[in-house]
């Protein structure tokens, strides 16, 4: 009334006006919960469906990054044309993939391309200690480990030297080792692929691909996946040759593959997509049919950036379609309660009270029901990617974002949807509304 | 202004000389009935002085509470001009009206309209809440008041665990709260036995008697008999305004 109390007042009357909503909604408790239902799903769905997709694509990224972002992965592939299948059976021997003449013109003519390392593969059984398990010789070069960013476990990778000595050294992955040497330290040890030896001499940590991909199965390991023993790529071509004999299900196949895996490391991370062209077209001149696959981390990693926006704006639309839904239904609910309270707001009006506490009093009741859904669904929104984490083993990423502007979404829908209801309630005639039943 | 006889406990202490709180001038209102338009008022003048104590009587439907709205500023006359304390109504903003509501005017229904989800002190202080009434000021008003009416022992009641008397014990303190000047009932002890309504009645005899403007529609002549000031409408006519003594 008198002065000093003006500057007060907001704060009082704010308090007073909340006290007053949570009474009036506490009066229709399972009414204003249901109500507030609608916000509660919508926001912790926002949340909960934002923190798995982070998390997926979280993931992705990290995979894709764990090949390289600069690096281009060029794999042989058997063609599947069968007019040359035909041909080949004549002759005996499948020749396809990678060459020698591949790796000399994309050093010559790529700018920035700084090494290669060229990789051959062949499966068989390997022997080590009184164990064998289906795997591959994987011939390759001494920076290996650097350019796949694969760090070692134990002992050392083998040694440029020992490259140009064509010496008889390995070094196995971590499942590998497991499998043949489950009690023992390999480093010394010797593993045996038809009939040639070669001696451990370090334990790499396994492919992050392979090793993500095969912790959902555990049986796995049996299918050679993984199982990989590093030599150096002149040993595996002194040991084993050019042509690869297999005996498979009834009859002799015989593969010649020069190379089967090569990674071309582009220095300036710029210039990565126009060498992945450039490779592409020495490719595509040196082969009459697509028997090898180019694979560009930088390029998958665009696209999964790319997808993961495309993810965000969907999720965004289902988000904003269910918070609609909730508003409405606030909306809805508060229609009803002015048209119920009717007689109230005529006394509120006969004992002073102006258009504008009366649209004060409605409002603050709708931000009362949001906020109260939004702090439950917020609440349930970090609780369902903790679930999702704990029982799926799925990663899960909250940003700190998520949560706050779930809730000020839900808060600013409750204004919104409120505000209809609110001014219909202070435009009602007094003497009417005292009227009313 | 005519004398009928004077009835003993029936006292008029208005000064008539003084300036009206209240004139209403050649006020009509009229309402639209489907295609017909109806008269509820045709042409009310009225003063009423400060300190006045005034029955309205007269049968259901003659205007008495169309009357009391306007009187109240909660409605707008059609036709005339409405002054309170010398001011025009019709002049004043929805907040003014608000305001003079809240402060100068002071409500008792028949039906008590109490607020349903707030306490005993609770419904007394809702004036004073739209008043700006800091909160620790109100609730000590707000209890003196009730303990004036009786209630001083139910602050914390609900109004659905009050009897009707009670109801109406709680309607007149909140209408006191905010001292107005002029105080409105519209059949306040329509709803209620003899008993109960007696003491309304007792109350409003102890208000006129501390200077309070009263108004009261009722449908009782028993009751109109205890005021001052009797007013009788008819079809929305003024048929006969008197004091019966002073
Ligand atoms: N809002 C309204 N719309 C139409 N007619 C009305 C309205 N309010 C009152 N009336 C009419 O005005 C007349 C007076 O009503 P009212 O003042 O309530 O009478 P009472 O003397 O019983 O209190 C009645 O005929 C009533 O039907
Ligand atoms: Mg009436």
């Amino acid at each position: 009334m008198s002065a000093p109390f003006v500057r007060e007042l907001t704060f009082f009357r704010l308090k007073r006006s909340v006290i007053l909503g949570i009474k009036s909604l506490w009066m229709h408790k399972l009414r204003s919960f249901l109500t507030a239902l609608g916000i509660v799903f919508g926001v912790a769905s926002v949340i909960s469906m934002l923190a798995i997709g982070e998390g997926a694509s979280y993931e992705a990224q990290q995979q894709i990054k764990e090949l390289g972002s600069q690096n281009i992965i060029l794999e042989s592939v058997k063609p599947t044309n069968t007019t040359t299948a035909g041909e080949q059976e004549r002759s005996l021997i499948l020749e396809y993939g990678l060459t020698y003449r591949d790796i000399t013109q994309i050093q010559a003519t790529v700018p920035g391309v700084s090494v290669t390392v060229p990789g051959r593969r062949i499966k068989d059984f390997l022997w080590g200690g009184a164990n064998s398990v289906d795997g591959v010789a994987l011939g390759t070069v001494s920076w290996f480990p650097s350019m796949k960013n694969r760090d070692l476990v134990r002992g050392r990778f083998f040694k440029e030297m020992e490259m140009k000595d064509r010496s008889p050294v390995c070094v196995l992955t971590e499942s590998l080792a497991r499998q043949l040497y489950p009690l023992k330290d390999p480093v010394g040890q010797t593993v045996r692929m038809q009939t040639s030896y070669f001696r451990v001499v370090g334990v790499i940590e396994d492919d992050p691909a392979v090793a993500a991909s095969s912790e959902d199965m555990k049986g796995s390991s049996e299918s050679g996946e993984g199982m990989e023993m590093m030599i150096p790529i002149s040993t595996l071509e002194d040991h084993f040759g050019e042509v690869l004999f297999k005996y498979r299900s009834g009859s002799f196949e015989a593969e010649k593959v020069e190379l089967h895996e090569v990674t071309a490391r582009i220095e300036d991370p710029d210039q990565v997509m126009p060498a992945a062209l450039a490779i592409q077209h020495i490719l595509e001149r040196n082969h009459s049919e697509v028997d090898y696959k180019m694979t560009v981390p930088l390029d998958l990693l665009r696209r999964a950036e790319r997808t993961k926006q495309i993810f965000n704006i969907v999720l965004g639309s289902i988000a904003a379609i269910s918070l609609l839904v909730g508003g409405i239904g606030i909306m809805n609910i508060m229609l009803a309660t002015v048209t119920e309270r009717t007689r109230e707001i005529g006394i509120r009006r006969a004992l002073g009270a102006k258009k504008k506490d009366i649209v004060f009093q409605f409002l603050i009741e709708t931000v009362i029901l949001s906020g109260a859904g939004g702090i439950l669904g917020v609440a349930l929104g970090l609780g369902v990617p903790i679930m999702v984490t704990y029982f799926a083993g799925m990663v899960t990423i909250i940003q700190f974002w998520a949560p706050t502007i779930a809730f000020g979404i839900s808060v600013t829908i409750g204004v919104l949807f409120g505000i209809y209801p609110a001014f219909r309630a202070a435009d009602m005639n007094p003497v009417e509304a005292l009227r009313h039943e | 202004m005519l004398d009928s006889g004077p009835i003993e406990q029936a006292k008029s202490n208005v000064d008539r000389s003084a300036d009206p709180v209240i004139e209403l001038r050649a006020v009509e209102k009229h309402y639209m009935m489907g295609d017909f338009l109806v008269k509820a008022l045709k042409g009310i003048d009225l003063k009423i002085l400060p300190g006045d104590y005034i029955s309205i009587l007269g049968p259901s439907g003659c205007g008495k509470s169309t009357m009391l709205n306007i009187l109240g500023c909660l409605d707008q006359p059609t036709v005339g001009e409405y002054l309170l304390d010398g001011l025009d109504v019709a002049q004043l903003t929805d907040d003014d009206l608000s305001a003079v509501r809240g402060n100068k005017l002071g409500f008792i229904f028949q039906s008590y309209n109490l607020i349903q989800q707030l306490s005993v002190v609770e419904n007394i202080e809702v004036p004073l809440y739209y008043q700006g009434v800091h909160e620790d000021e109100s609730r000590e008003i707000a209890i003196e008041l009730a303990n004036k009416v009786g209630l001083g022992k139910r602050l914390d009641h609900k109004p659905t665990e009050l009897s009707g008397g009670q109801q109406q014990r709680v309607a007149i303190a909140r209408a006191l709260s905010n001292d107005p000047s002029v105080i409105l009932a519209d059949e306040a002890t329509g709803n209620l036995d003899s008993k109960s309504g007696g003491d309304i009645l007792q109350i409003f005899d102890d208000l006129n008697a501390e200077g309070k403007t009263l108004i009261m529609i009722t449908h009782d002549e028993g009751m109109a008999k205890r005021t001052p000031r009797v007013i009788r409408l008819k079809d929305g006519e003024i048929g006969y305004d008197t004091y019966i003594h002073g």
